[in-house]
């Protein structure tokens, strides 16, 4: 029997409210997926894209962006920023073939320890569904191979 | 069966090699040139906007970006049916106009030239740019980086970049002309007719006075007789912005005159499995072989050509210098115009000629009155759907087609470029010269060798255009030869 | 042979606008003539690959390295002059970090050759006919060097020692990379440590730009043809995509100053690894759209409709930089062909 692909998803949570609901899940004892590997940061707006794409890149098959609810955010508008800066990021992943469902961005306030649960529990089984992205890899070892014999694949870097 | 690799060719923009094979009895079988190279811009254009192509295009070289960046600009009036203002036109030959003459200038005294500033078989060390330098004086010298200079000059100033330039836009140009620089310009241009005049004469002393190379230039072993293609405005005369295609057929006579629209409905393309560059043809006469003739679908794309192709030049002292390259080369008039010279290295001398004709038609757009309106954007109010814009690059015909969305993003690109015209008569030439230069018993040098690829150079090719990709939509030949050489299978698209 | 030093350029995957550029420097080429000798540079003199492969190792004093690395010929130049060279430069955009070329990283060699010998519903040719790695002709055998799926920067096939960015770099900064290269064989002078970016500035491009700048606040994103930006101000605050932001300095902002944007070629600023990623949370950020007390749905439809104004992220934010972007390429299905769509 195969080993149950286990998604690894890298969590990036804000400290005044994804973090502390991912706490409160805790505290709580809330069962929920393992695969998330929760990154506190002090806000969604501190996410560079940079961050979201060398996770996909070093082994992650999905990232979870997590922050307060739009109207909550400790520093005003931060979550708003990062909300527009995923969003086109989202886009633009979409043109390389990363699928929708690998980066998702949720909100949680600090008593959402379900709503964060619930999330992670999601994102797992749909990240499960497409299966390991594995980048480097595949896309960066050569993915596709060309009958002809003029064409040859580039190795990994 | 002995063969001679030249690996890689020089002094030509882009990557080749030239594999020549030898009998038991030393004499050449025959002579192949592969083409190495390959980006694949048709392909990955597909997805990006339209409007960006000619910036994105203009790195399929970089030697004649300003002749892609024309042509996708012109693709984009077409795509997005907007004609452009009448001075942005303007604006567009005056850059193209400078753009010529430092192109020309550049495969003249550095590409081409030396073979014979320095002599053909002078030591490889020396038979560059700076040997040129060398030899006719710093003086010279001088002059040459003058004049590439102060076009570059022209270039930056009208398109943003000295190479790279960015201004283009469907319905016109980004920026207009300030009085300044009007004046900066015509300058300029006045200063290129002279150059243009010095170059000839140059030419005439260094060349046309040394019997060896005169004997050289109308020798066996440089010519054929093949058609020539080139676009010509409502005159007939050699316009390199605008106009349809013409090609005449070996004799002289009109074979084909053409919208750049039509260009799928006259030009074929073969597939050789020894070169990433393919082999375009005339569909309507058909390819038999590497052979040249009436019966023969190769056909030149070259300042050469387009001399022939055309009835004359467009401005007087191009047109005198012109009439003077025909009656030199033994030409005859027949119903008022020249027939054809085939002396293909006589292409270094069309250059030139075309050279002065780019300084004069500098000068005249310069000072139109019209040059300084401000007025240098048409406003885009259709859907785009599909476009072709053509232009003379300076090494040949050059057609940029393209196709998007509603929103204006790529779905399809073809692109039918200058040097990619001239694969099959370079490799005619290139034959013919190691027929003529390696004999039998004789043994190889350098210097021959160096004879072969004076056989290419005066077509000033130009690889990285020609090998941007493999087009489309084109009629395609494919044939299948086994190892006898015999033709297995004969597989075609779009051929009649 | 004289004692000079020796100076080679030679290009991959290149269009040759880098050979230009270094002819553009002027009448300061007659010093380079006085300083070097050339060992190899295929556009303008006559050496062969076979001079270059009889040249002790380090005999070449400078190389400068053009071009991507697209095919295997690329790569063996690439290893060849590595071994022959004492210094060897990335020399513009190409060689740096894939610049146009390394577009083609956002589609496969698969497609490339597909839609011309196969995919194209004209043709007919069920033989599958390509160029061969090796190939007969009556006369014998020919080769052609191998056509690889992803296009690679210089430094991903042999160490490095200074890049120059720039598609192409400008004659201002070649010169000053020149002078210190002449500077360093006659006259013993430092130069910097081996890696380094030279020949550019070390802060954004928007500071060398005379546009007027204010505070960017953004409804939606023009193309270039559908607006005519008001002389003098900012583009990106118009609404049309400048790279500027992320963009090292040194070519003197010239494309914002004709009115059309800049678009990276220069690559990114110092410390930076992916100068798309940069760009995108730059230009996000400034999307004036969406605020704090919005409804969570309204506000997710309204960036996201902002956002679509802005055609190609993945094509503009790397037109230049691809092959050194942290996601490289598409990923593309094994077996099958995935077009990029936009």
């Amino acid at each position: 029997m195969s080993e149950k692909f286990e998604p690894v998803i890298v969590g990036f949570l804000c400290n005044w409210c994804s973090y502390r609901a991912a706490d409160l899940a805790g505290t709580a004892r809330i069962k929920y997926a393992p695969n998330m590997r929760p990154i506190r940061v002090m806000c969604t707006a501190r996410i560079e894209p940079q961050f979201v794409l060398k996770a996909l890149r070093e082994g992650a098959d999905g990232v979870l962006i997590a922050g307060c609810h739009p109207g909550e955010c400790h520093y005003v508008e931060g979550n708003i920023k990062a909300l527009r800066r995923f969003t086109l990021l989202k886009q633009m992943l979409r043109q390389f073939g990363v699928e929708e469902e690998r980066v998702q961005i949720v909100w949680a306030s600090a008593s959402e320890g379900t709503v964060l649960a619930a999330a992670v529990d999601r994102m797992t089984e749909q990240v499960r569904a497409l299966g390991p992205l594995r980048w480097k890899e595949t896309v960066l070892s050569g993915n596709g191979h060309v009958e002809a014999v003029a064409v040859t694949e580039a190795e990994e870097v | 069966m002995k063969r001679v690799t030249i690996d890689p060719i020089t002094r030509l923009e882009g990557h080749g090699k030239i594999e020549i094979f030898l009998n038991e009895e030393g004499e050449v079988a025959n002579a192949y040139l592969q083409i190495p190279e390959l980006r694949g811009f048709e392909q990955f254009c597909v997805g990006r906007p339209a409007e960006e192509m000619p910036r994105i295009t203009n790195r399929i070289c970089g030697v004649c970006p300003e002749a892609h960046h024309m042509a996708g600009t012109k693709a984009l009036d077409a795509l997005f049916h907007v004609e452009p203002t009448s001075v942005a036109k303007k604006i567009r030959e005056v850059l193209y106009s400078a753009f010529y003459v430092t192109d020309h200038t550049v495969h003249f005294y550095a590409l081409g030239g030396p073979d014979f500033v320095l002599g053909p078989d002078a030591p490889p060390a020396e038979r560059n740019i700076l040997g040129v330098v060398h030899k006719v004086g710093l003086e010279i010298g001088s002059q040459v980086i003058e004049c590439r200079m102060r076009n570059h000059h022209v270039i930056q100033m009208l398109g943003g970049r000295g190479i790279h330039p960015v201004a283009g836009l469907p319905g016109g140009w980004s920026k207009a002309v300030s009085e300044e620089e009007r004046q900066e310009i015509e300058e300029i241009a006045r200063k290129n007719v002279e150059f243009g005049l010095f170059s000839l004469q140059l030419f005439n002393d260094v060349v046309l006075s040394n019997q060896d190379y005169v004997d050289l230039i109308v020798s066996d072993g440089y010519t054929h007789r093949i058609y020539s293609m080139g676009t010509v405005d409502e005159n007939n005369h050699v316009n390199f912005y605008d106009g349809m295609i013409r090609v005449v057929d070996p004799e002289g006579a009109e074979f084909a005159k053409y919208h750049p629209s039509e260009y799928p409905n006259h030009i074929a393309e073969r597939v050789e499995p020894y070169s990433y560059l393919k082999f375009p043809y005339l569909k309507n006469v058909g390819w038999k072989g590497f052979e040249d003739g009436m019966e023969s679908g190769i056909y030149s794309a070259t300042p050469l050509s387009r001399l022939n192709a055309a009835d004359g030049m467009a401005t007087p002292k191009a047109q005198e210098a012109y009439e003077k390259l025909y009656e030199t080369l033994g030409s005859e008039k027949v119903n008022g115009n020249y027939t054809p010279v085939h002396h293909q290295l006589a292409t270094h001398w069309a250059r030139l000629v075309e050279l002065l004709y780019s300084a004069e038609r500098m000068l005249e757009l310069i000072t139109d009155p019209e040059i300084t309106d401000p007025n240098v954007r048409a406003p885009i109010t259709e859907t785009p759907d599909e476009g072709v814009g053509s232009v003379e690059a300076p090494r040949g015909t050059l057609t940029h087609h393209y196709w998007t969305d509603e929103n204006g993003i790529l779905t399809k690109v073809n692109l039918v470029v200058g040097t990619t015209n001239n694969n099959a008569p370079i490799s005619l030439s290139i034959k013919k010269a190691a027929k003529a230069v390696i004999k039998k018993g004789e043994e190889i040098n350098n210097g021959m060798l160096n004879m072969i690829e004076m056989a290419f150079r005066s077509y000033d090719p130009c690889m990285s255009c020609a090998t941007h990709s493999l087009p489309g939509q084109m009629p395609l030949v494919v044939t299948i030869h086994d190892a006898e050489g015999n033709v297995v299978e004969r597989v075609s698209r779009h051929v009649d | 042979m004289s004692e000079k030093p020796k100076l080679a350029m030679y290009w991959a995957s290149s269009c040759g606008g880098c050979e230009i550029s270094v002819l553009n420097i002027g009448d300061k080429i007659l010093t380079v003539d006085a300083v070097f000798d050339l060992a190899f540079f295929p556009c303008i003199a006559d050496f062969k690959v076979s001079d270059v492969e009889g040249y002790p190792d380090g005999y070449i004093d400078v190389c400068l390295f053009n071009g991507a690395i697209r095919n295997s010929e690329n790569e063996e130049m690439a290893h060849l002059l590595r071994e022959k060279s004492k210094v060897l430069v990335a020399y513009g955009s190409c060689a740096y970090e894939g610049c146009i070329p390394a577009l083609s990283n956002l589609t496969t060699a698969e497609a490339t050759f597909n839609a011309v010998y196969h995919d194209n519903p004209s043709i007919e040719n069920s033989e599958g006919v390509r160029p061969q790695l090796v190939s007969q002709v009556p006369e014998g055998e020919l080769t052609l060097p191998a056509f690889y799926n992803t296009v690679k920067s210089l430094d991903q096939v042999v160490p490095v020692d200074y890049y120059i960015p720039g598609c192409p770099p400008e004659p201002p900064q070649i010169w000053a990379v020149l002078e210190a290269v002449v500077a360093a064989l006659t006259e013993g002078a430092e130069l910097p440590p081996p890696g380094s970016v030279v020949g550019a500035g070390t802060v954004a491009v928007c500071e060398e730009c005379p546009l007027e700048k204010n505070v960017k606040t953004i409804k939606r994103f023009y193309r270039p043809y559908e607006i005519t930006p008001e002389p003098g101000i900012c583009l990106l605050e118009q609404g049309l995509i400048c790279m500027g932001p992320a963009t090292v300095s040194g070519c003197g902002a010239l494309c914002p100053q004709v009115g059309m944007g800049c678009r990276g070629c220069y690559g990114p600023l110092p410390g930076v690894e992916d100068q798309g990623a940069k760009m995108l949370s730059a230009i996000a950020s400034v999307v004036d759209v969406g605020e704090p007390n919005e409804e969570e749905d309204e506000l997710e439809h309204k960036i996201a409709e902002a956002m679509e104004t802005l055609a190609d992220p993945a094509g503009t934010f790397y037109r230049f930089s691809m092959a050194h972007s942290l996601l490289r390429r598409i990923k593309a299905n094994g077996g099958g062909v995935q077009q990029a769509s936009s």
